[in-house]
This record gives C-alpha cells, sequence and structure tokens, in this order.
C-alpha cells in the first residue's frame, strides 16, 4: 500500500504544454506515472509525443476523466491562471490535484481551499514538490531515481529536504513521500497524511519534516499524541531565522513569538516525536527505529 | 509587503475609507507647508513600520506650521526601535470621543480569512486579546463568498458597537473589505477606528500588509515598495531575482530549496559554536534548476559582501544532478576569475554525485574544498570562518 497515489493511478496534467509542465511530464512518464492525458482547451484533440509515448490532449478536466478514467491530476498553471485550473479540478470532482504552481495569490490559494469544503477532491500544495510512491507512481516534481519502495513514510513542507531525507534513507526505501508545500494556506496538511500514513499498513515509521512559520507542526504534534501509534522522526528547519523576513517560502516567517522553531521542536518532542538536530541525525534516528 | 501609514491611508481612502486630509513630508519645511494648506492643528507622525510610536516620542501634535515644522525637524531622523524616521506624515487633527478597533486578516491555521473587530479600540489589540478576550469578536469570512452589507452587520453586532455609529461602520467594514479582497491584502487593520465628537467614525491609523506574491495583478504595488531600507546586497539580488536575505554572520550560504537553504543556515550555526560563535552570512535559494549563470550571480553577491569570510555552497542534486551542479560551480568560478577571493566548502549530496565531486576534484581550484556531508561541511566553513 502507499498513501493518496499508487500504480493504479491515471494522471492527467493541467498545463501539459508549458515548459515545466512538458519538461516534468517527461519525467512522470519515465518514472513509470500512468499519464494518460493532458489539459489545455485550446489544443484540445491533438496530442503530444513523449519519447514515443503519445499524450491526448482534453479540452477540460472534466473530458479528460469522462476519457481516460483519471482520478488525479498534477497542475503546473502558471501564477494567474492556476486558481481556475484548481477550480476547474475541483469541480470535475477528480479524487487528488496536485498544485505544484510556485507564487500563487493567498487570496486565490484560500478562496480554492473554501471552494473545495464539501466536494470530494484533495488537494495538495500550492507551491510543492508532490508526492511520490516509489516504484509506482509519481506526481509532481520530486525526482524518482533517489530511493525505492519502501517502509517509511514522508511528510515534509519543503522540496529538497524531502529529497534529502529520500537520499538519506535510500536503502530502506518509502511506502509514500508527500511534500505539502511552505504556502500559508495549503490543501493536505502534515496532519492528513500523518493519518493517512498511521492507517496505511505498509508505512512502518514516519519522518515529519516541518519548518518556521504558522502553527501546523504544533497542530501535527496534538495529532500524534491523541492517534498516531507508529513511531515519527521529526525535523524542523530554521532555528536561525530571524523574525518578519520570509525565508524563500512565503509561509516561513517568524512573527513575534509564534511559529519558531524552537517552539516547534518542543511542541514535537512533547508528544514523543523524536526531533533530530540535523537532517542527518533525524535520518540516524530513523535507522535506530527501523533497524536498519 | 508593509506598508507605511501614510501609503496604507491612502489605500484605504482609494477604497471609499473615510480617512482626515494630510499629507507625507520628507523635511521639516514640506511638513510646515502641508500644516498651512490643512489650515489647522495636525498631528505630525513618524512613518515607521514598528508600533510604539507615540510612546518613542514619534507623534507629536502642533498647533499651526511653524509649530509642525519644529517637531517634524524633531521626529526626522529618530531611532525609534532601530528604525529611522525618514518620513512624517503630517494629517489634521482630531479630537476623539470614542476608539474602535476593525481589522480583516488571513487565519492561515484555518485557512480562512477571520474580521476582527472591537468597541474598545485605542490600545494594542493583543493586549486586549488576552485581558479581556469578551471584547473581541472575531468572525470567520467564507472566502468564497467575502463581506457584504449582511455579513459586515454580522461582525459589527457581534462587537457590540454603539447604535449611534452602527451604520457608519457597517458601510467602512464593506469599505475594508473591498481594500482588503480587491488589493490583495493579508491585513487590513484600523486602530483606532475613531468617532469624532461630532459622530463622524474615520479611520485614524491603519495598518496593511500586501501579498507579494499577487504583484502580477497589481503592478502599482512595486511603487509602494521601500527601496532605501533594502539592505544593499538584498537589493542587488533582487535585480538578479534571487532569494537572497542578508544576515548578521561570516559564513555566505547557497543552496538549493528553500527548506534546504534554512537548514543550512541552522547546522552553520551549531557548527560554529564551536569556533566561538560563526553564523551564517544570509539565506541564499538558488532554486532547484541551478544553472552556471544563478550559481555565479549568486557567488558574485556573497563574494562582495564583506562580512563574508567563507562560503558554503550545499547543494543537493535533484532534477538537477550533481554533475550539472558541479560544472555550474566550476564555469561560475571562472566566470569571476579573480573576484573569487574567499575560501568555498562545497557538499554534494543526490543525483550523480560522483561524477559531480569528480568533475570538482578534476577542476582542483585552490579556492574549494569538497566535504561529503552537510555536518561535516558545515563544520569545516565555520572553522574557515573563524580562521
Amino acid at each position: 500500500m502507499s498513501i493518496f497515489l499508487n500504480e493504479n493511478s491515471k494522471v492527467i496534467v493541467q498545463g501539459m504544454t508549458g515548459s515545466e509542465g512538458s519538461k516534468h511530464t517527461s519525467r512522470m512518464l519515465a518514472s513509470g506515472t500512468a499519464i494518460v492525458g493532458g489539459v489545455n482547451p485550446r489544443k484540445a484533440g491533438t496530442s503530444v509525443d513523449f519519447d514515443g509515448t503519445s499524450v491526448p490532449v482534453f479540452g477540460s478536466v472534466a473530458d479528460a476523466m469522462k476519457e481516460t478514467g483519471a482520478d488525479v491530476s498534477v497542475i503546473f498553471v502558471p501564477p494567474p491562471f492556476a486558481k481556475a485550473a484548481a477550480i476547474e479540478a475541483v469541480d470535475a470532482q477528480i479524487g487528488l490535484a496536485v498544485v505544484i504552481t510556485e507564487g500563487i495569490p493567498v487570496h486565490d490559494s484560500t478562496y480554492v481551499w473554501a471552494h473545495a469544503q464539501g466536494g470530494s477532491t484533495r488537494i495538495i500544495g500550492p507551491n510543492c514538490p508532490g508526492l511520490i510512491s516509489p516504484g509506482r507512481s509519481n506526481a509532481g516534481i520530486i525526482p524518482a531515481n533517489i530511493t525505492k519502495q519502501g517502509k517509511i513514510g514522508l511528510v515534509s513542507k519543503s522540496g529538497t529536504l524531502t529529497y534529502q531525507m529520500m537520499y538519506e534513507l535510500r536503502d530502506i526505501g518509502f511506502s509514500t513521500a508527500v511534500g505539502i508545500g511552505g504556502d500559508p494556506v495549503i490543501g493536505t496538511t502534515h496532519i492528513d497524511c500523518l493519518q493517512a500514513f498511521q492507517d496505511d499498513p505498509e508505512t512502518e515509521a514516519i519522518v515529519m519534516i516541518g519548518e518556521i512559520g504558522g502553527d501546523a507542526e504544533e497542530r501535527a504534534a496534538d495529532f500524534i499524541k491523541a492517534n498516531v501509534t507508529k513511531p515519527v522522526v521529526g525535523y524542523v528547519a530554521g532555528f536561525t531565522a530571524p523574525e518578519g523576513k520570509t525565508m524563500g517560502h512565503a509561509g516561513a516567517i517568524v512573527s513575534g513569538s509564534a511559529g519558531t522553531a524552537a517552539a516547534k521542536q518542543e511542541a514535537l518532542e512533547a508528544a514523543g516525536v523524536r526531533v533530530g538536530k540535523t537532517p542527518s541525525e533525524a535520518a540516524r534516528l530513523m535507522r535506530e527505529i527501523v533497524g536498519a | 509587503m508593509d506598508l507605511f501609514e501614510y501609503q496604507a491611508r491612502d489605500l484605504l481612502a482609494s477604497h471609499g475609507v473615510p480617512v482626515l486630509p494630510g499629507g507625507v513630508a520628507d523635511t521639516p519645511d514640506q511638513a510646515e507647508a502641508i500644516a498651512r494648506e490643512i489650515g489647522q492643528t495636525v498631528v505630525v507622525k513618524a512613518q515607521v513600520k514598528v508600533g510604539g510610536r507615540g510612546k518613542a516620542g514619534g507623534v507629536k501634535l502642533a498647533d499651526n506650521p511653524e509649530d509642525a515644522k519644529a517637531r517634524a525637524q524633531d521626529i526626522l531622523g529618530l531611532d525609534i526601535k532601530g528604525h529611522i524616521t525618514h518620513r512624517v506624515m503630517v494629517a489634521q487633527a482630531s479630537d476623539i470621543a470614542e476608539e474602535y478597533y476593525f481589522s480583516y486578516l488571513l487565519d492561515r491555521s484555518n485557512r480562512t480569512f477571520l474580521a476582527m473587530a472591537s468597541k474598545e479600540g485605542g490600545m494594542e489589540i493583543e493586549q486586549l486579546a488576552v485581558e479581556r478576550p469578551e471584547a473581541l469578536a472575531r468572525i470567520a469570512i467564507d472566502a468564497s463568498v467575502g463581506v457584504d452589507a449582511a455579513k459586515a452587520a454580522e461582525i459589527v453586532d457581534a462587537a457590540n458597537f454603539p447604535a449611534e455609529v452602527r451604520d457608519q461602520v457597517i458601510a467602512i467594514a464593506v469599505q475594508l473589505w473591498d481594500v482588503f479582497s480587491k488589493e490583495d491584502a493579508t491585513l487590513v487593520e484600523v486602530n483606532p477606528l475613531a468617532k469624532a465628537p461630532d459622530g463622524t467614525v474615520l479611520a485614524l491609523d491603519a495598518k496593511v500588509t500586501l501579498d507579494e506574491n499577487a504583484g502580477f495583478r497589481h503592478t502599482e504595488h512595486a511603487a509602494l515598495e521601500d527601496a532605501a531600507a533594502a539592505d544593499p546586497l538584498e537589493a542587488r539580488a533582487k535585480e538578479k531575482d534571487l532569494n537572497y536575505v542578508k544576515l548578521e554572520g561570516s559564513v555566505g550560504i547557497i543552496g538549493n530549496g528553500a527548506g534546504l537553504v534554512m537548514s543550512t543556515l541552522d547546522v552553520v550555526a551549531y557548527a560554529g559554536e564551536e569556533f566561538g560563535g560563526v553564523k551564517p552570512a544570509n539565506f541564499l535559494d538558488i532554486g532547484g534548476g541551478a544553472s552556471a549563470e544563478v550559481m555565479a550571480n549568486g557567488l558574485e553577491i556573497i563574494l562582495s559582501d564583506p562580512a563574508v569570510k567563507s562560503v558554503f555552497v550545499n547543494v543537493f542534486g535533484g532534477i538537477t544532478a550533481c554533475d550539472a551542479v558541479a560544472n555550474g560551480i566550476v564555469s561560475a568560478l571562472s566566470i569571476l576569475g579573480d573576484e573569487a577571493t574567499k575560501p568555498l566548502v562545497v557538499r554534494l549530496d543526490g543525483n550523480n554525485v560522483e561524477e559531480g565531486r569528480r568533475i570538482l576534484a578534476e577542476a582542483n581550484h585552490p579556492l574549494v574544498t569538497v566535504v561529503d556531508t552537510m555536518d561535516g561541511a558545515a563544520r569545516r566553513a565555520a572553522e574557515l570562518a573563524a580562521a
């Protein structure tokens, strides 16, 4: 098993014909993902060739789903059009919409989140690397050749720290690694992933990577205490970040006493999570736990 | 982006929110001229992006234009909690009968917007929230619906505003929502929202934070940026589209990905404890696809920082594999030539790492040391900075 994404996932790409979209569609295909279509109303009815694989282009998400049975959409649409693209995916009731796009205005993300309430679409992102269930499917931009299928579940706000951790533990392997994104408002949270990993029989232990800003890690700590029986190892980035300066991610900002790395670490440790001081130390803690 | 009070005031006024007449002055003479135009008692207010101006002597009344000039003279150049005052706002002074509070903000935890309102304004809202939480109404706003007159009435009634100002405050609440939503703000806070003795309700002070991600649909917002306050290195980095933040220490940092770079800062600071408290000199994220040119731009900025004693290049080869990154570093150093004068510690990990390390070994650049692990490389960079 894995979470949210598996070998049966049928993936479409919104923005497949753009430069980022086409580069990553090609990479997703190369890693074995079932890419069943792209969406672009101006190019509906055409198809795009990716190293010998022909991928049809549909006029809408709904058409693509009807024709192909797609249940996952990966969105590479640029910020000015990303809100409409995400709404289209939600309205078509696709199961999973992964919004890779960086730089979406927070009013748009918040609108999309409100619009998606009560619907049947799980949103991951925006401003995220997507998710990978190694050896099964890859929806987003996480490099597929870092590691293999295995028993660790990973959830992270940060893309490259996800890759780093997958690399450190590459011999053990991962059930699913989810990059939830570093924006202030995101669809799928640490808690959603922790719950799914807790319920996933293949996942034996969980790595949770957080960073400064907001209170998602503190909430996750409360959730772990009450609901997660599998071992969790944590890492939090941003101990040295100064107050009031945004560190790369729009959400990574310490305002007043809220959102500091120290507060997050304390909350996680109080919930029984072993927190590494560096990514390598977190990886070592995980090795102790899984005995590898 | 946080706005100055005068910018926030202008933005509010452009959406119809009632404010008092006034202007902004860089010199005492300008302040005098504005006061003369207003023609009655004015308030001269330091324009700094920090609270507590009044206590610091940054807000003064002036009865006549000459007095306004003198007060501006006092306030310009004033250091308020580390913020030097370069501008003052000169606005018509108002007698205040009652002070209220009203704000809209992004409620990150609940992934929605929030209205906060109180008929007890004036004091710091954090203080009110702690001391008398029952006096502060908090109403969630459905982001897909927004605030119309009915929603505004719900907020105003929840905060128990006095009946005689209810309609005015409802109208202002709708106008403030206009500011919040149409300008892509993440905070619009009016404190105090004041009732003048004649019963008129006015926004006397406002804080606005705008979402920089929304810049593409608000080209006019770029002019609101406080270019003078930006660190010169930060300004140069911005011109080159680099994600750079100047810090206090001496180890220059370059990495790919915001989380990894934040983590690198931490690891360097830990390692630096062993060498007399060496700290990172900056945050610089060159992004996932680190081309030679971007690497060269980044190195150039960091090497030109006189505080930098050593540089730590920390890259995880994901989409851009390590061999490409190594080639980027080598050509960046050759582009920089003699400008590159400080030791570089490079840590590469990830895809094609062996090939990447081989390329760096072969180039054998005298300034470059390759260390295999992030923790080890951080230690070496800290050691070099302390030397």
